[in-house]
């Protein structure tokens, strides 16, 4: 009798983990196509071809940004230096792309500086072992200190960008931006799921202290994941003065950090690391995109955009617990 | 009947628990445990790691409500149980093992802490600092009650709590270990202030493990084992080979399995290990670990087992020692390194340090040997891996439907086998496993010792670290016993003789020399 009331219990503790999985895999899918449903209804010039291309444009810094930080929060931790990276690394592109002939050099010379601001972040972390918000929260604003200092604290600008393809040219019709954040959330995937670093990542973020006894590197793969976020802010920072033909140390990326912590969370990944996906991440970015370009066709004020944002981020963070309380480990 | 039983009818105890059981759903922690304990008495408490002590104590202190049937009967009038705070106004205090003072505050802000006396709803700090040093007078301490409890020594600090209990006008103390962290001098002291309690009719329940201790101190003995109550010893008749048999009295199970042939004359060192010491607990720990045994670390809660176990896998710094793999000298700085030697270790807490819950068995089988799986580029060959997995799910039984199910899911016993799973998968020739049944059911438990059992067989050489003396004595062929930090003694089964429960209790309390 013992024994089929247990049976009965696992079944159906199996069955709630099922529908828990479920849940998590289709995560916030159903809720990007109520959103899109609705701002159609609203304003049918949503659903149109140059409105999408439009989303998407914009969600792709953004999403560029929310790949790598979805590295970070794997890991349990957090950046909240990306958006002053990208900044940092957007003067640095335009700045270099004014050298004659070696213009295009400014796209890796981009991605280099923020991948050394994101390694900078990662020993402070990996090695030192400072709290990851105290040392993000400092180079948020030392790296923004920077970012201006690189341009006097002036616009830069170059109207003959060599790289402006990036930001503005098309390949079959689909936006470089596009098809750049598509091929960062491919890679990401590949690194995530499909490679041993991937697995240590989670196994990092899932229980440090059991990695360590298992003989992973802890302090190696927190190295990497910092690096790769910073790297993305770079590339991001690339894509960003490609769009403007410009940089602008004091304006540019601020609070981006936000906005890519928010795809994030809205995708899935828990915040104490361990669980969640690159493909919860692309629906978050594409949620937050939906959201401004359709309160923007709603005709709705840019001061209430940010007040709903703001509640979609707590009522995300509010998700994650609800997932976490569900999934009460036993 | 006896001399005790008039004695007691006279004299009504200050504190009696009658029939007082305790069940966490199917799990039996307490069962029918009666005590009584007089004003101005000392009431020892023994037993096994998990015979049930502190849960009885925790009933007594209102952390726990106790199953129907069971009372409190202070001064002969039921009290009120399952409620700390009434239990607190009634006179009971708790000193556990964890100290729990703010180092910040002064002592007398310790002593009224969350207590504090109050004059128009302000703390009154004049009337603080007067009852706080009139209290730490009473015990006769040298420190000051506006020290600040940071610069106090642990035993100081232990002092600190007693006060805070007589603040309350407690009358039954309950002190848990009181000595293990406090050198001999601040023991002596501790001693001290116990008479002088005792001398102003307090009443004292004193758990410990250490024999020369509650020969000392204790007018009566009572002992706990398997979660009930064995037996109850007045001063007079304290003997430690009669205190030790109650404490371990049990019956050897059927279900050991100890079928490898242990190491005759020819055994070779497989892991040597040279004074050991952490700079704070383990001092000088030496012994030799030989092919094809197991060899059992047996001793109490906190004698520094795990500690030595995790200085050996490199998880911890070690301030002195060194190492032998097979004769060769070994430096070992990290797991990462011990693993690489050859060198594997099954953490006591799968949870917190085992497993990783919401990962697959099948990751989780693989996790240590992922780098060597990988394929060119860094990728994994889940091919491989999930060959592994269903080769360990059919090899230890692991009872789960599918090798990508989470972690998890699983049973403890199972979690457990998944654990062992992985810690072969690194092909080591030393293992140490640290509580390797610690939760596990009864034929989970079965299943362990027999691949302990083969993996002994096959040579590898094992170090089990064990609370359960039973299954010391029937998994291990030889057994090192730890105290304080410390290799106690060896405990060998010779000339036909197996090993003996109370010669490793004696070695574990310190009995031999008491």
């Amino acid at each position: 009798m013992t024994d089929k009331t247990t049976t009965s219990v696992d079944q159906a503790t199996v069955r709630s983990r099922r529908l828990r999985t479920a849940f998590a895999a289709l995560g916030m899918l159903p809720v990007l196509v109520l959103l899109a449903a609705g701002f159609q209804f609203i304003n049918p010039r949503f659903l149109t071809e140059t409105n999408l291309l439009i989303v998407t444009q914009q969600s792709s810094i953004n999403i560029v940004l929310a790949a790598g930080m979805t590295f970070v929060i794997l890991t349990g931790g957090i950046d909240l230096s990306v958006g002053s990276i990208l900044a940092a690394s957007a003067m640095v592109a335009v700045i270099v792309s004014l050298v004659p002939d070696w213009g295009l050099l400014g796209v890796p010379a981009a991605i280099l500086v923020g991948l050394g601001f994101g390694l900078i972040n990662g020993l402070l972390v990996a090695y030192i072992r400072l709290p990851p918000f105290i040392v993000t929260l400092g180079s948020l604003t030392a790296v923004r200190g920077i970012a201006r200092l690189l341009g006097q604290d002036t616009t830069v600008f170059n109207s003959d960008l060599p790289f402006d393809f990036i930001g503005n040219g098309s390949l079959f019709g689909i936006p470089w931006l596009v098809i750049i954040a598509l091929s960062v959330v491919v890679l990401s995937w590949l690194v995530l799921k499909r490679s041993v670093l991937g697995t240590w990542i989670y196994a990092v973020g899932g229980n440090a202290e059991a990695a360590r006894l298992t003989g992973i590197k802890v302090p190696l793969v927190l190295l990497f994941v910092y690096g790769v976020s910073g790297l993305l802010a770079g590339l991001g920072g690339a894509m960003s003065a490609a769009r403007l033909y410009a940089a602008n140390g004091l304006q540019l990326g601020q609070s981006y950090e936000l906005d890519a912590i928010a795809a994030v969370i809205l995708g899935g990944t828990s915040f104490v690391g361990g669980v969640g996906s690159i493909w919860g991440t692309l629906i978050g970015g594409l949620i937050i995109a939906v959201l401004s370009n359709g309160l923007i066709l709603a005709g709705v004020s840019d001061i209430w955009q940010y007040i709903i944002k703001g509640l979609v981020i707590i009522v995300a963070v509010a998700l994650d617990r609800y997932r976490l309380q569900a999934g009460a480990r036993t | 009947m006896s001399a005790t039983a008039q004695m007691s009818a006279i004299r009504q105890p200050v504190l009696e628990m009658r029939h007082i059981s305790k069940t966490f759903g199917a799990v039996r922690a307490l069962h029918d445990v009666s005590l009584s304990v007089h004003a101005g008495e000392l009431h020892a408490l023994m037993g096994e790691n998990g015979a049930g002590k502190s849960t009885l104590m925790k009933v007594l202190s209102g952390a726990y409500r106790p199953d129907a049937g069971g009372e409190i009967l202070i001064d002969g009038a039921p009290a009120m149980t399952g409620d700390p705070i009434k239990a607190r106004a009634a006179g009971i205090a708790v000193i556990y093992q964890e100290l729990s003072l703010a180092p910040n505050l002064t002592v007398a802000q310790n002593i009224f802490l969350g207590n504090e006396p109050r004059r128009f709803g302000i703390v009154d700090r004049e009337q603080c600092s007067r009852r706080a040093s009139e209290i730490v007078g009473r015990l006769g301490v040298s420190f000051s009650a506006r020290a600040l409890v940071s610069s106090l020594s642990l035993g100081e600090r232990q002092l600190v709590e007693i006060a805070r209990a007589l603040s309350t006008n407690a009358r039954i103390i309950v002190m848990d270990e009181p000595t293990t962290s406090l050198t001999s001098r601040e023991t002596d002291r501790l001693f001290e202030v116990i008479a002088t309690l005792k001398a102003q009719g307090i009443a004292i329940i004193y758990i410990s493990h250490r024999m020369e201790e509650v020969y000392q101190l204790a007018d009566r003995v009572s002992v706990l084992r398997d979660s009930g109550y064995v037996g109850t010893l007045e001063r007079a008749d304290l003997n430690a080979s009669r205190l030790v048999s109650m404490m371990v009295g049990r019956d050897l199970s059927a279900f050991y399995k100890k079928d490898h042939r242990p190491p005759d004359g020819k055994r070779t060192v497989a892991l040597s290990v040279r004074g050991m010491s952490d700079g704070r607990l383990l001092k000088n720990c030496s012994f030799d670990l030989y092919h094809g045994e197991v060899l059992a670390l047996a001793g109490l809660v906190g004698s520094g087992r795990t500690e030595l176990a995790r200085l050996i896998f490199g998880a911890d710094r070690r301030s002195a020692g060194t190492l032998e793999l097979d004769g060769k000298p070994i430096s070992i700085g990290s797991p990462r390194e011990a693993l690489d030697a050859g060198i594997a270790y099954l953490t006591e807490d799968r949870k917190e340090l085992g497993l990783f819950l919401d990962m697959s068995i099948s990751d989780n089988i693989s996790m240590g040997v992922l780098g060597r799986d990988a394929r060119t580029g860094g990728f994994r060959d889940f091919t491989i891996a999930d060959k592994r997995a269903a080769k360990a799910i059919a090899d230890l039984s692991i009872r789960t439907g599918s090798a990508q199910a989470n972690a998890g899911s699983l049973s403890g016993g199972n979690q457990q086998k998944v654990l062992l799973a992985r810690l072969l998968e690194t092909k080591p020739k030393v293992v140490i496993l640290d509580e390797p049944t610690r939760g596990v059911d009864v034929g989970a438990k079965s299943e362990i010792y027999r691949l302990i059992d083969n993996l002994a067989n096959s040579g590898i050489a094992i170090l089990m670290i064990s609370s359960e003396l039973p299954e010391v004595i029937g998994v291990a062929d030889r057994v090192l016993v730890m105290r304080d930090g410390a290799i106690a003694g060896e405990v060998t089964a010779s000339g036909g003789d197996p090993l003996r429960q109370e010669a490793i209790m004696e070695l574990a309390t310190g009995a031999a020399q008491g």
